[in-house]
């Protein structure tokens, strides 16, 4: 679970992967998400995290991460490494 | 900066819905800091958009069509030397480049008119009907591909390569068939408007990506940025793009390059596999109309090109700017009939 080599994103949450032209949107939670990312968190800091900040049960934030997590690969935005 | 003071004379003004380079290679060579640049347009027709761009071409002649010969291209070419000084010619049709690349050392030679073409040997050498062999001495992969001179000839290649199958134009054109009678179809379609022969290719499915290059014909790529189209029109062209940061791209971009000693500007077309493998599909023998998106990224390639016609020492650029898009847009512009009359009864402007 790793981004990509040089996506780039932007404050109000654009998305540009310059190995493939795409660009995308994403909303402040997943802005949130893809900056733990960044900063390498693993998949059970990063809900522990939101779970925090949101006050939501673990499994289903471990369900809406791996959802966005499939979302990404399925964008070639980020690895599956593990 | 004192900028030295040139006239080049360019074609390809017909920026139209399917645009000729001509208007993107000039505006590259207005934003010069090396040149002071007086343009000359060459036009094919009356009313290529770019004969009546005054703020861009400052002269415009009328030049007589490939079919006409070379010698009628000549004495056309001398006429307008003799009023202009052209110090050097950048031509960009595919369809004409043969004649240039022919009279470049005489126009050089006896009369100073500097361009930079391959020689005829290594422009041939990347021609579709031959670009299997080009990929193969080149390193880059390339689908498969058949030069047909009949729409007989369809039946076997298409069972062979598969569907969908390309159909191309020896210059211009292509159309993917999905049966041996769709390629039948688009064999007459393409061959009436371009001639023969066709070729036929195997379809490889993925995403296209293009390199706009230009090598020094030693060996040197002396630039390259790649893009993808965001935007396509029905004629296939790009009407959106963006540049793209992709090293392998540049690497296979700079290997085709060196090995072939691409001399001049080049488009290099690549389909990008789903299982990440490039397909070279085509080399463009001059800059492709989207250029200017190089010179938006900090890679003069006009200028370049130039600077080299000229003699000069040119280093190969080391970066460019990745994310930065071009949207191209249709402008109508106001022409008297005074100036249509001109270019139409006297070929100048």
């Amino acid at each position: 679970m790793k981004l990509n080599k040089n996506i780039a994103v932007s404050d109000t949450g654009f998305i540009f992967n310059p190995l493939s032209g795409d660009s995308f949107s994403t909303n402040p939670i997943g802005q949130e998400i893809i900056r733990l990312m960044k900063e390498q968190k693993p998949k059970g800091d990063i809900v522990k995290a939101l779970g925090q900040k949101y006050n939501a049960e673990e499994s289903t934030l471990e369900k809406d991460l791996e959802d966005f997590f499939q979302m990404l690969l399925s964008y070639q935005l980020m690895q599956d490494n593990e | 900066m004192n900028r030295r003071k040139i006239t080049v004379a360019v074609s390809g003004l017909n920026n139209i819905d399917s645009p000729g380079p001509g208007i993107p290679v000039i505006r590259g060579l207005k934003e010069s800091t090396q040149f002071d640049v007086r343009i000359i347009g060459l036009s094919y027709e009356n009313l290529e958009p770019g004969l009546y761009l005054h703020n861009l071409v400052d002269k415009s002649y009328s030049i007589p069509l490939p079919s006409a010969g070379m010698d009628s291209l000549l004495q056309r070419l001398l006429y307008i030397h003799s009023i202009e000084q052209l110090d050097v010619i950048i031509p960009n049709f595919d369809a004409e480049l043969h004649s240039f690349i022919k009279l470049s050392p005489i126009l050089k030679r006896d009369y100073g008119i500097a361009s930079f073409l391959p020689d005829l040997e290594t422009f041939e050498s990347r021609h579709k009907s031959v670009l299997y062999e080009f990929g193969e001495k080149n390193q880059v992969k390339v689908p498969q591909s058949k030069m047909v001179f009949s729409a007989n000839e369809i039946l076997a290649i298409g069972a062979n390569f598969g569907y969908p199958l390309v159909v191309k134009g020896k210059y211009y054109d292509a159309s993917i068939a999905a049966t041996p009678e769709q390629a039948v179809n688009y064999f007459h379609k393409i061959a009436n408007k371009w001639g023969l022969p066709i070729i036929l290719q195997e379809f490889v499915s993925g995403n296209e990506v293009n390199v706009t290059a230009i090598g020094d014909g030693k060996g040197n790529c002396i630039g390259a940025v790649p893009m993808r189209k965001l935007y396509i029109t029905d004629k296939g062209k790009a009407w959106a793009g963006i540049s793209l940061l992709d090293d392998e791209l540049i690497t296979i971009t700079n290997r085709v390059i060196s090995n072939s000693k691409w001399r001049g500007g080049c488009e290099l077309e690549f389909i990008k596999s789903k299982a990440g493998e490039y397909y070279l599909l085509e080399m463009n023998p001059r800059f492709p109309a989207w250029v200017y998106l190089a010179v938006g990224c900090g890679q003069n390639h006009p200028e370049a090109l130039v600077s080299m016609a000229l003699g000069l020492e040119v280093k190969p650029y080391q970066s460019y700017e990745n994310g930065k898009l071009f949207v191209r847009y249709s402008f109508d512009q106001i022409v008297d009939l005074a100036e249509f009359e001109k270019i139409s009864t006297l070929g100048e402007l």
